[in-house]
């Protein structure tokens, strides 16, 4: 009979109505600035530069400038020059590191790509999400300084990968030490040249 | 009708009367009339004036919840002040006018609408006593004044110079005309029996209680529940409410008539359409639902403006409600509705009524066959006439590929 | 089947649409719709030529979002292109990826391990039970609903993404899928989130029914409006719910049973009338059609790798040669057409996007119908200007 839909209908936006008072599922907005997100661990935003320690993080960068991502970004909105000179690393080894590293946030469109082509784990994504700025060129425009984050932290947003990567991290020190070491028992024992050296990081 | 009649504990019903009397009692007796006009004419102003504001934020809210979202919570305590933010916004942004449009007609469409809006609310009783102009033919003036408002709708569009607003300008003259003859007719029944164009004589006529409880409201009897309902959707159409909301049908026309329209006028257009809907769902109170009188003898110790009032807002709810609820007809399926099935209907609604008049000394096992008859009329030509308005609209079954 | 002219359906005849106007008659009204209206579902504009409110001439524009994204492809790694398919059909970013991935992994001659295969069904299809939903809810939106039903949609479109975001980082810029396989394995508690959603979907979508399907209203506006014959729909090369809505029985999973979509028992519902609401009730009967596939890849994923070994992420290369891997999207047939020189860039890199395609039919499908009936035949079309425009 001719109106049968229209009441069905109404049945069920009443229903909606009363439901909207005592079922959370039928609520299920987040008054946000009261009500912070909960953000899952693999949420991304923007990226950032992993650096080993706290108090130095422009000395413990984890970047060695080695550009791959520079040329991996689809839109290209990393920009790095390599610095002069070599300093040690955090596993002691001396490397060159990123002179400028700029990322321009109004242009990166949080693909991780950069993340993922990264042989050194040194970019890693960041999740905060409140970034607005007045000013809309210089502050977008993110540089080392600002790009910097301990290792901490990285672990504080990210446990379950950070983890990860700090096991493989440790592995590939250890095994470049008793790499070096057996390197340096065989020297002692017979002057042969060296074995082909450790590669520089993990497999991709 | 004199205070006299009413009994002393009910100190509520004529409290609001008492006070406009305190009130122009200072001023000497040559300028009292004056003063009772423009009290009444305030009182109007301020009560639907915040009915309006608080209705949009009702309707804001619910509509929120039937969605599934809280609605507007931030201004005061949950919201209660976003219509005087809304006010205040509207006040204060820039007032664009094109330069193609009409100036003058642009500047007074919204003008002349909400002060059409208001002229119904003059012949409604709110109350037991409060009616600000007693009407003999009070029911003709109600909807002369309202169809007047499409034509201000006419003005906004036309005086816009905008496609958009020009094509809802149309509809809304279509929409117009076709919905204006079933509302007349729905509440010409009304008229013949209770034998008066007289709101507050309407009103008296639905008086009174059967066993106490049952009361003698019209909307209670086989004609009166369809002319009700006709009002209703015709009522629907006339305020320009969803599902009929064809003039500002946002999806195909911007905003419609509105599109040219900003800050002030704009709100002031909203105001209108509220002041419309309020003064409609009132008429249908009092001409269907008994007015201001109390649904059983034992709750008439509340005043009879609180019984009008919580009825116009159930009728408006009823509003809300729907909106949220249906999507909107196409233009000519709008007129067909109104010409094809509505206008039957409340055509033949007129007999079934007739034969309710004719038959009223009907008692005992003919009152029963009364009720029959009376409700075989109504709902008869109504599956009758739905099926065929509905013909070739059905839910289909589906089939699938047979790899 | 031709309606009896006193019913609701009686569209306005196209045959008495005047082409020219005289001297008895008004002017046409030539109307722009868009790029800035509320539903054209982004900045897409059309032209409409109006005898009062009847359509006699529409002319569709578009290109106000063209951002290159064929050139780009061209300009890039293969790999830097994955996260532009995710910016083509912006609600369907894991059928995109997915499309695109096929393509590279047959120029690059990788292969998919199952549980990687079954990951991408299950994901193909919350992608369409996504699609779909918002598109009804688009759909009534346009028919002027008030936004309830869009809520209604959006309210469970929001748990599927974020099912998305626990797995892939991202909402709806999911970058997800990688030439050889998936990017992350999902723990056990995103599988066990999928099941529930999977278990809840059935009841939203016979509230959602119960809302609007039977209703009056909504049957009366689309019933009978926009037909696309099935001849006109093939030679357009119309493709998905729009294909099938007019009764044309092509479903790539079931034609070219590419993925894992042979192993799964699922049936493709056809329309017989090729009108808007046949458009509208082929999705929902897709979505519940779906929701089985989606119980069937649970119960039975696979464990193992999720990366063929061969993969590799930098210095990707593939042979000189050419491929071209679909889907079946959501919206029709999404598919990648790559030529390989031999570089880390694609050499040619061209997409077939379904929006585009299934829009060219939009002014037949439109002539003699009025205004209010456009908005809702676009809506049943379903685009995303993102894939019309690339």
């Amino acid at each position: 009979m001719l109106g049968t839909g229209l009441l069905q209908g109404l049945a069920v936006t009443a229903k909606n109505l009363v439901g909207s008072f005592h079922d959370p599922a039928r609520l299920p907005t987040l008054e946000y600035p009261e009500v912070q997100p909960q953000l899952p661990e693999a949420y991304r935003n923007f990226p950032f530069l992993v650096s080993e320690s706290a108090e130095d993080p422009m000395g413990t960068l984890r970047c060695v400038a080695c550009q791959i991502c520079e040329k991996e970004c689809p839109p290209q909105c990393i920009y790095i020059e390599k610095s002069k000179d070599k300093k040690p690393d955090a596993a002691g080894k001396q490397q060159i590191f990123p002179a400028v590293f700029v990322i321009d946030t109004s242009v990166c469109m949080s693909c991780q790509i950069c993340v993922e082509v990264c042989p050194f784990e040194s970019i890693k994504m960041d999740q905060v999400f409140a970034i607005a700025t007045t000013e809309r060129f210089g502050s977008l425009l993110l540089t080392r300084e600002q790009l910097a984050k301990p290792n901490s932290y990285y672990h504080q947003i990210h446990p379950t990968e950070a983890a990860e990567v700090d096991r493989r991290l440790a592995a590939d020190r250890q095994a470049a030490e008793d790499k070096a070491k057996a390197a340096a028992a065989a020297k002692s024992a017979a002057p042969t040249p060296p074995a082909k050296p450790a590669t520089g990081g993990p497999a991709a | 009708m004199t205070p006299a009649a009413v009994p002393p504990d009910r100190w509520l019903e004529l409290a609001p009367l008492q006070l406009r009397d305190w009130v122009t009692g200072f001023l000497p007796a040559s300028l009292q009339w004056l003063a009772t006009g423009l009290i009444t004419i305030v009182a109007i102003l301020a009560v639907f004036g915040l009915l309006f504001a608080y209705l949009t934020l009702a309707e804001r809210k619910i509509l929120g919840r039937i969605q599934n979202r809280p609605g507007p919570n931030r201004t005061g305590w949950f919201g209660l002040l976003q219509p005087f933010a809304d006010g205040v916004k509207a006040l204060t942004k820039e007032d664009v006018v094109p330069r193609q449009a009409d100036p003058v007609l642009h500047y007074l469409a919204p003008v002349v609408l909400v002060a059409l809006s208001l002229l119904g609310f003059a012949v409604i009783p709110f109350g037991r006593h409060l009616v600000a102009v007693e009407l003999d033919a009070a029911v003709l003036y109600f909807f002369a004044a309202g169809a007047a408002t499409e034509l201000a709708i006419f003005m906004a569009g036309w005086a816009s110079r905008n496609k958009y607003a020009l094509l809802a300008a149309m509809r809304a003259l279509a929409q117009l005309i076709s919905y204006e003859l079933p509302l007349l007719l729905a509440f010409v029944p009304v008229v013949m029996l209770a034998g008066t164009l007289s709101t507050t004589a309407i009103v008296a006529a639905q008086g009174g209680w059967t066993l106490g409880v049952l009361p003698h409201w019209f909307v209670l009897t086989p004609w009166g529940f369809a002319g009700f309902v006709i009002f209703m959707i015709a009522a629907l159409a006339e305020s320009n409410r969803s599902p009929f909301d064809l003039p500002e049908a946002e999806s195909e026309l911007i905003a419609g008539h509105l599109t040219e329209y900003s800050g002030f006028k704009y709100a002031l257009f909203f105001m209108a359409e509220y002041f419309g809907m309020c003064a409609l769902c009132g008429m249908a109170v009092t001409l269907f639902l008994g007015g201001w009188q109390a649904p059983c003898a034992a709750l008439e110790c509340i005043p009879s403006y609180a019984w009008f009032g919580a009825k116009l807002l159930t009728l408006l709810l009823g509003f809300i409600w729907i909106r949220a609820t249906l999507p909107r007809l196409r233009m000519d399926q709008l007129t067909r509705l109104a010409w094809k099935f509505l206008v039957p209907l409340a055509l033949i609604n007129l007999g079934t009524a007739a034969f309710w008049s004719l038959t009223a000394g009907w008692t005992g096992g003919l009152q029963l066959v009364r009720w029959a008859v009376a409700l075989a009329l109504v709902a008869g030509p109504f599956v009758l006439l739905g099926r065929r308005l509905s013909r070739g609209v059905a839910p289909r079954v589906y089939r699938y590929a047979s790899s | 089947m031709s309606a009896p002219d006193s019913s609701f359906l009686a569209p306005p005849a196209g045959s008495q649409v005047r082409a020219v106007h005289d001297e008895f008659h008004g002017d046409l009204l030539e109307v722009s719709m868009g790029p800035h209206h509320p539903s054209t579902h982004g900045v897409f504009r059309m032209i409409v030529t109006l005898d009062g409110e009847t359509i006699v001439k529409l002319k569709p524009v578009f290109g106000y979002l063209h951002r290159n994204h064929e050139k780009l492809g061209e300009n890039t790694s293969y790999l830097a292109s994955m996260p532009y398919t995710d910016r083509l059909d912006y609600l369907n970013s894991m059928t995109n990826n997915w499309a695109y991935a096929l393509a590279v992994e047959r120029l690059a001659g990788l292969a998919v391990p199952a549980r990687a295969e079954y990951l991408r069904v299950i994901l193909a299809e919350l992608t369409r039970l996504l699609n779909h939903s918002c598109l009804a809810g688009f759909l009534l939106q346009d028919c002027g609903c008030s936004g309830t039903p869009l809520m209604y949609a959006f309210r469970e479109r929001e748990k599927i993404l974020d099912l998305f975001e626990s797995l892939s980082g991202s909402r709806m810029m999911c970058n997800f899928q990688r030439f050889g396989g998936c990017r992350v394995d999902p723990s056990a508690d995103w599988l066990a989130g999928v099941q529930q959603l999977t278990d809840g979907y059935g009841a939203f979508l016979d509230e959602f029914e119960a809302l609007l399907t039977g209703n009056e209203i909504f049957m009366a506006r689309t019933q009978g409006v926009g037909r696309l014959a099935a001849p006109l729909a093939i030679s357009a090369g119309v493709t998905g719910p729009v294909l099938r809505a007019s009764g044309v029985a092509h479903d790539l999973r079931k034609v070219d049973g590419y993925g894992a979509y042979p192993q799964f028992d699922f049936r493709v519902p056809l329309g017989d009338h090729g009108d808007t609401y046949d458009r509208y009730m082929v999705r929902i009967l897709e979505m519940r059609e779906s929701i089985q596939i989606l119980r069937q890849a649970l119960a039975r994923l696979p464990d193992g790798p999720i990366m063929d070994p061969k993969a590799k992420l930098r210095g990707f290369r593939p042979k000189a040669g050419e491929a071209y891997g679909r889907i079946e999207g959501p919206k029709g047939e999404i598919g990648f057409y790559l030529i390989s020189d031999g570089s880390p860039n694609p050499y040619r890199y061209r997409v077939r996007p379904p929006s585009f395609i299934n829009l060219t039919i939009l002014e037949d499908l439109c002539l003699g119908h009025t205004v209010a009936d456009a908005v809702i035949i676009l809506g049943s079309v379903d685009i995303v200007l993102g894939e019309v425009d690339r």
